[in-house]
């Protein structure tokens, strides 16, 4: 029974921790069909503030919860404003020059911080189950990303931004018609994503301490996860996370990580075959 | 109100409009006939800068507007309902009315119950996805959104496209009721002749990118007259 317990707190891990890292990409790739080839990199900055922000002194919460975000949303907008406005509609050239972008933001690190690996201790300790020991963490990491998910879907749903958001990701031409301003829609929803990225980065960060090139662990996955679920930002996300998140800890659990690993490749290949537009274009389609 | 002098506009090297002179007076009610192909669309493409202007000069209420985005135009309060509607298909009836007043300070909630009560077909359709509407109640959502921006001027471009007579007869109606009650000025592209002989105070010929004569409604019943001016039959 405690087995039990404690193996669906680590699959409920598993998909939190991949809905976490697709977020933001799914905002930026979902809303604005940019592909994001520096995602990675901006988990990557998210947890370098983090840390730095906690060994400078700053309490770790405030450091992963606000800090983090709003460094990763600035170094967002300053991309967007000098780099990715410019390729709005030329997904190529998108690709390249977020992939030139990743490699800078790779190099930068290194040469500032170096190439070794940084680290903080998970903060709120453990707890004991029967004769397993869990993190706590892990159930903040849950809990955030519940919260985080459901924040997205009341902005999306409620609120004015929302409604100009989807709209504009609708027909951008029509929008600027009724006097939206695009430009403005992209930078705020491009900083959004980083921001969204910036803070995954900095909550996985105690658990899996930090490199420059951090990010290439983190890319594949999340592209997998976005691209799986679909056109439909939110229901995809979670959907596509729930499912490879769910085989990619089972199977880790019954073999070993690099199992459960090649398990979520597999799973979503075959996934892709029989749904080339992902989940959600076959399912639960009017979603969000 | 709105002024066009010697506008050249086109898609990439291919010329369409080859100096357009237009002047559209306060409450003025302008049609312009021509065929497919004659640089209808794209002059109301350019009147609201989604092409850009070549050469020549766009002018609102005495601005120079040659150069700025659409999104600035309609702050201005230039109103554009397209060509085939562009309904937002995801988004609900109330939600495509929102975006037409989300963008415009003040009593948005206001301009949309306004609109509302303007065309009371909507009502009944308020939840229902765009793109689950008819031609026709698209039609009449389209130029409901674009009230809801509270515009001085309105660029319609071939409302009357692929709609059912009945309908058309509808829009025909809303749009006399809303010019009195709105002091709209309108400028209205078209192809069916009974429509723009019924709205418009004065119809503009096109043809090849430039007017080439003016007429009155009246004379549009005249089909020899017709066949004359832009080769399609009455």
């Amino acid at each position: 029974m405690d087995l039990v317990a404690v193996l669906a707190l680590e699959v409920l891990f598993a998909i939190a921790s991949l809905a976490l890292i697709s977020a933001g990409l799914a905002v930026i790739f979902g809303m604005m069909r940019v592909v994001n080839l520096a995602h990675g990199e901006f988990l990557m900055l998210g947890g370098y503030a983090a840390i730095i922000a906690t060994n400078s002194g700053i309490n770790i919460w405030i450091s992963m919860l606000i800090v983090a975000p709003l460094v990763v949303a600035a170094i967002g907008v300053i991309v967007e404003r000098l780099l990715i406005r410019f390729l709005y509609g030329r997904m190529v050239d998108t690709m390249l020059a977020t992939w030139g972008l990743s490699l800078f933001f790779i190099g930068l690190v290194t040469t500032i911080f170096g190439n070794t690996t940084r680290g903080i201790s998970s903060p709120l300790g453990g707890a004991t189950v029967g004769d397993y020991k869990i993190g706590l963490y892990k159930l903040f990491i849950i809990g955030v990303t519940v919260v985080l998910l459901a924040a997205v879907y009341l902005v999306l749903r409620r609120t004015k931004l929302g409604l100009i958001a989807r709209g504009t990701m609708q027909n951008a031409n029509m929008a600027s018609a009724l006097g939206i301003s695009p430009d403005k829609v992209y930078a705020i929803t491009f900083a959004i994503g980083a921001g969204l990225s910036g803070l995954a980065g900095a909550l996985l960060a105690p658990l899996t301490g930090i490199v420059p090139t951090i990010g290439i662990a983190y890319i594949a996955k999340s592209f997998i996860t976005v691209i799986g679920g679909g056109a439909a930002i939110l229901t995809g996300t979670i959907s596509a996370s729930t499912l490879f998140g769910t085989i990619n800890q089972l199977v880790t659990f019954q073999s070993s990580p690099v199992f459960g690993e090649v398990a979520l490749l597999v799973a979503a290949v075959i996934l892709l075959r029989l749904l080339p537009q992902g989940i959600t274009g076959r399912f639960f389609r009017r979603s969000m | 109100m709105l002024k066009a002098t010697a506008l050249h506009a086109g898609y990439g090297r291919i010329p369409i409009l080859q100096g357009i002179d237009l002047s559209v007076g306060d409450g003025a009610f302008v049609g312009i006939l021509g065929h497919n192909g004659m640089g209808k669309t794209t002059l109301l493409k350019t009147l609201m800068g989604f092409i850009r202007a070549t050469a020549g000069k766009v002018e609102l209420d005495g601005a120079d507007v040659t150069a700025e985005t659409p999104h600035r135009r309609n702050r201005r309060g230039m109103g554009y309902v397209p060509q085939g509607r562009e309904i937002f298909p995801e988004l609900s009836v109330f939600d495509n009315l929102r975006m037409g007043a989300v963008a415009h300070n003040g009593a948005a909630g206001e301009q949309v119950e306004a609109a509302i009560e303007e065309f009371p077909r909507l009502k009944p359709l308020l939840d229902r996805r765009g793109g689950a509407l008819s031609g026709g109640e698209q039609q009449l959502l389209a130029l409901a959104r674009c009230l809801c921006g509270d515009p001085k001027l309105l660029l319609l471009d071939e409302p009357t496209e692929g709609i059912q007579p009945s309908i058309i007869d509808e829009i025909v109606e809303t749009l006399s009721a809303l010019r009195e009650r709105r002091r709209l000025t309108v400028v209205l592209v078209e192809q069916n002749l009974d429509f723009i002989a019924a709205l418009s105070e004065r119809v503009l010929i096109i043809q090849k990118g430039v007017i080439t004569r003016e007429v009155t409604p009246a004379e549009l019943s005249n089909p020899d007259l017709v066949g004359e001016f832009v080769g399609i039959a009455g």
